[in-house]
C-alpha cells in the first residue's frame, strides 16, 4: 500500500528538511514546528508521536493508566485473564542481585521497523506516517501472526463477541488489537488517556509528544536524561522509551 | 410460426405466474424506522444515499483509518447519531432487530452487513458501559451533583 512508511525515503526527507531549515528573516523559520494537523489533511512523517515513561514515578500496584485505557476503549474483561484484551500491562521487574523492584506499564512500543507490520499477510497491520502502529480491523483476518512476531506481547486477540463498544474504539470478535496511542485523541490535539490519567493522579510518569520536534518537551527530556528502549538489541527504534530501567 | 406462437404463450404464462392475480398487492416495501425531528438534512438527498451510502462510508473508512482524515462529510458515526434514536419508551433497538434503522432495510434487501460486529450501533450517549469504568463514574458524579443542584428531586 502506498501509505506504508518508506524508511530510506524518510531519512532522505529528514536530511532535506534539515537543509531546508534556514532563516528567511530573523525569527522566521521555513521549517514548521510540528503540531496536530488540521482535520482535513493526511498525517505526515514530519511528526513522530512517542512516549517517555519514568519508572521511578510509576507506583507498584497503581492501575490508573490501565483503568483509563479500559474506559477509553471500552475494554471489558470476561473473567479470563489469559485471553482478555489488554492494551497496557503492568510489568514488575526485579533485580536478582539487589532485590530492587520496579513496575512499568508495557504497551505497544510503536516500533519504527515494526515486526507486526512485516509479518501481516493482508496489510491490516500497518503504520501511519506519524509512526503510530495500528490494526485495520476491516482487513484483519485474525491470523495472529503479528501477535507472535511482537517481542513485547503487546497485542491481543478478541475471542468473544463484543457489545457496547465506544464510538471511537470499534472492536470485534476475530480481530487483533493493541494500543493505538489513542489515535482518535491525538488527531484532535489531545494526549492519550493513560498519559492524562497518570498526570491527573499526580504521578506524572508519562510524557507524550513529538519525537521529531527537537523543541518538544519529550525530545528535550530525552536529550537531557536519555530514555532506554526495551529490547534495544532488536533495533526496532521504539517510540516508547523508559527512564529508570 | 408455431415456435413463435409457443414462445408468446410461454411468456404470457410466465408473466401470469409472476402476477398470480391482477388485483393482489405488490410486494410490501420495508418499514424504515427513522426518528423524526433529529438533525437537519442528510448529507446527500435520500435517493443518492439509498444508492451510494456504502461507497461513501467505505471511502471515508480508509481515509480516516490510514490517513487520519477526520473531517469527512460522510461519517459513519454521524449516520448513527441521527438515524438511531430511542423509542417513546427510551429503548434503542439493537442492530440485529428490524426496528434498527440500518437493519430495517438490510433485512428486507437480504444484504447482511458486519459493520456492527465492531462499531457501536447507537449514539455514544446511549452506550452502556462497564460499571467500573472511570467515565461512567464520572457521569454518575455529574448526575449526582446535578441532582443536588435540583434540590435532590431524583431518588
Amino acid at each position: 500500500m502506498s501509505d506504508t512508511v518508506n524508511h530510506s525515503r524518510r531519512s532522505f526527507l529528514e536530511k532535506s528538511i534539515a537543509v531546508g531549515t534556514v532563516t528567511i528573516a530573523p525569527g522566521i523559520l521555513l521549517h514548521q514546528v510540528a503540531s496536530a494537523k488540521p482535520d482535513d489533511q493526511a498525517v505526515t512523517d514530519s511528526v513522530r508521536w512517542g512516549m517517555l515513561i519514568n519508572t521511578n514515578k510509576c507506583e507498584q500496584g497503581c492501575t490508573d493508566c490501565i483503568d483509563a485505557c479500559n474506559a477509553e476503549h471500552g475494554l471489558v474483561g470476561n473473567g479470563r485473564p489469559e485471553t482478555d484484551t489488554q492494551y497496557i500491562r503492568k510489568v514488575t521487574l526485579r533485580d536478582k542481585l539487589t532485590g530492587h523492584e520496579l513496575s512499568l506499564p508495557l504497551m505497544c512500543q510503536h516500533c519504527e521497523t515494526a515486526p507486526c507490520v512485516d509479518v501481516c499477510p493482508t496489510g491490516a497491520s500497518f503504520q501511519r506516517k506519524d509512526g503510530i502502529a495500528l490494526v485495520d480491523k476491516h482487513i484483519c483476518i485474525g491470523c495472529r501472526y503479528c501477535m507472535m512476531a511482537c517481542p513485547y506481547k503487546a497485542r491481543s486477540f478478541v475471542h468473544e463477541s463484543v457489545t457496547n463498544q465506544t464510538l471511537s474504539a470499534p472492536r470485534g470478535k476475530g480481530t487483533v488489537e493493541s494500543c493505538t496511542l489513542c489515535v482518535h485523541r491525538v488527531d484532535k490535539d489531545q494526549i492519550p488517556a493513560c498519559v492524562e490519567a497518570c498526570s491527573e493522579g499526580e504521578h506524572d510518569a508519562f510524557m507524550f509528544g513529538d519525537l521529531n520536534d527537537p523543541n518538544s518537551d519529550i525530545s528535550k527530556e530525552l536529550e537531557k536524561h536519555g530514555g532506554k528502549q526495551l529490547r534495544a538489541d532488536l533495533q526496532l527504534n521504539t517510540a516508547v522509551r523508559y527512564q529508570g530501567i | 410460426m408455431i415456435n413463435r406462437f409457443l414462445r408468446i404463450t410461454l411468456t404470457l404464462a410466465g408473466l401470469a405466474l409472476l402476477y398470480p392475480s391482477a388485483g393482489s398487492a405488490e410486494t410490501p416495501m420495508p418499514i424504515i424506522h427513522e426518528p423524526e425531528g433529529v438533525g437537519v438534512e442528510c448529507v446527500e438527498p435520500e435517493e443518492v444515499m439509498r444508492r451510494d451510502h456504502m461507497n461513501f462510508i467505505l471511502h471515508q473508512r480508509d481515509e480516516t483509518m490510514h490517513k487520519g482524515i477526520r473531517s469527512s462529510k460522510y461519517s459513519f458515526a454521524e449516520c448513527i447519531d441521527c438515524h438511531v434514536q430511542p423509542d417513546e419508551n427510551g429503548n434503542i433497538a439493537s442492530y440485529k432487530s428490524e426496528e434498527h434503522f440500518c437493519n430495517s432495510c438490510h433485512e428486507y434487501a437480504a444484504v447482511s452487513i458486519d459493520c456492527f460486529d465492531c462499531h457501536a450501533d447507537r449514539p455514544q450517549k446511549f452506550i452502556k458501559r462497564d460499571g467500573n469504568s472511570a467515565s461512567l463514574q464520572h457521569e454518575l458524579q455529574q448526575m449526582l451533583s446535578a441532582n443536588e443542584d435540583m434540590g435532590g428531586k431524583l431518588k
